[in-house]
């Protein structure tokens, strides 16, 4: 698979960036149930970041259950049952949001207005439900 | 790969007559880790680093590198045993080719190894037959990484890697230093490439005036540095910003920047409190977090 750089100074650490990237590509289809992963240094060559976030990134798809890492072997993409039904649920969020942002625009809201409205919610939301 | 930190400092200090190049610094690296070490010119880091390798006296304080005193003159030949350092200079022997330079370097270390110095010589292109004095300045680079990648050390300094080398270089070295981190080298260097800094370290390290201004995560850096803009329906001067998280407040007629080291949350809350028309929240790269830091702390510590 082909990994896209990461961005250095998007205000998420890289190995968030890097777990979205991976699971995004088992949703997406890229990766397929089975899958290998490149090792950790042979990923961390290639995308030109500290091996500890490649690393750290493997370890929580481990316990999110999105990842196999067998010692000395290498990561596999493990897609569980549980995993598919959390990628299910997503896909269909996502079309409810798409539903959603669709008629916010047909409404005459701009994006940005619409990204704000968004993140406004999250932001008053998330404090409450990280505790 | 060991337990005990690469480098740890207790209130080293250097003093050049009255001049203080390093002021009571507390400095803690931890293994296995790659910490990007910042600051100004003449900011104390090539001290810092020449202190470490018992190149220089400190006058006071202490320190240890991979467990071991760097004050006691036994323990400090075992350190350069295991320490491979690049030095800000690149000194090497002008009258020697790269290959006798090569040669003569290996006869020093037990943990030379013949492999890599093959693998770097192509992936560098260095010319084995020419003479060092006629070396380019980047090439120069090249050699002096190329002398301490060929061995097999627990810690890996360097002193401005990245200075005289062209984009492709500098690529070749964050590989090399990354690929070396993936074996177990911890990896301390020292650079004005912010960008170099922010890319492939775990930790940051900033020194102003002899100083450790800052020691932080890269990961705490993008989760919790923000650039938050405010714009108020009137002019904000009065308004009390003095938060938990707030490192500096800038305003100009109606808006009004917050640099913050966390607590967005608190801080959007106080805003709205305050009825702000509108409040951004954005991310700040290494960049700014060095500006911020510096600028407002500088001053402070004169």
């Amino acid at each position: 698979m082909i990994f896209p750089k990461l961005a250095s100074t998007s205000g998420a650490p890289l190995y968030l960036q890097l777990m979205q990237r991976i699971r995004h590509a088992a949703e997406s289809g890229a990766l397929q149930d089975g899958d290998q992963l490149p090792s950790i240094r042979a990923l961390a060559e290639e995308l030109v970041v500290s091996p500890n976030t490649v690393a750290k990134a493997y370890s929580e798809l481990e316990h999110e259950g999105l990842l196999d890492l067998r010692q000395g072997s290498g990561a596999f993409v493990t897609l569980s049952r549980r995993a598919r039904s959390f990628m299910d649920h997503v896909d269909r969020a996502r079309e409810r949001v798409s539903e959603l942002v669709d008629a916010l625009r047909a409404e005459g809201l701009r994006d940005d207005e619409i990204r704000r409205v968004f993140e406004a919610e999250l932001l008053r939301a998330a404090p409450a439900r990280k505790r | 790969m060991s337990d005990c930190p690469a480098i740890e400092t207790i209130g080293l200090s250097k003093s050049y007559g009255r001049m203080e190049a390093v002021r009571d610094l507390t400095l803690f690296v931890g293994s296995n880790c790659l910490t990007g070490f910042l600051g100004r010119n003449g900011a104390g880091k090539s001290t810092t680093i020449k202190m470490l390798l018992g190149m220089v006296r400190p006058t006071a304080g202490y320190g240890k590198v991979l467990g071991r005193r760097i004050d006691d003159p036994a323990e400090s030949v075992e350190i350069r045993r295991q320490v491979a350092y690049v030095s800000e200079d690149k000194r090497l022997y002008g009258y020697m080719t790269v290959e006798q330079t090569i040669r003569f370097t290996s006869s020093f270390y037990a943990d030379w190894r013949t492999d890599r110095v093959a693998a770097l010589l192509r992936k560098f292109e260095l010319p084995l037959d020419r003479k060092v004095k006629s070396l380019s300045k980047g090439m120069r680079t090249k050699l002096a990484l190329l002398l301490a990648l060929a061995r097999r050390p627990k810690l890996l300094i360097l002193d401005e890697p990245s200075e005289g080398l062209d984009p492709i270089g500098v690529e070749q070295l964050l590989e090399c230093l990354v690929a070396q981190s993936s074996e177990g080298t911890s990896v301390f260097f020292s650079s004005h490439q912010i960008e170099e800094v922010e890319r492939i370290a775990d930790r940051v390290c900033i020194v102003e005036r002899g100083r450790l201004l800052v020691d932080l995560s890269m990961d705490e850096i993008r989760q919790s540095y923000r650039q938050i803009d405010l714009v108020f329906p009137f002019e904000p001067r009065e308004l009390e910003f003095n938060l938990m998280g707030v490192e500096s407040v800038r305003t100009e007629g109606c808006q009004l920047r917050v640099f913050s080291s966390g607590n967005t949350d608190g801080i959007v809350e106080r805003a709205r409190a305050y009825h702000a028309s509108s409040i951004e929240v954005a991310p700040v790269g290494l960049r700014e977090v060095f500006l911020g830091t510096v600028r407002e702390k500088s001053d402070a510590l004169v």
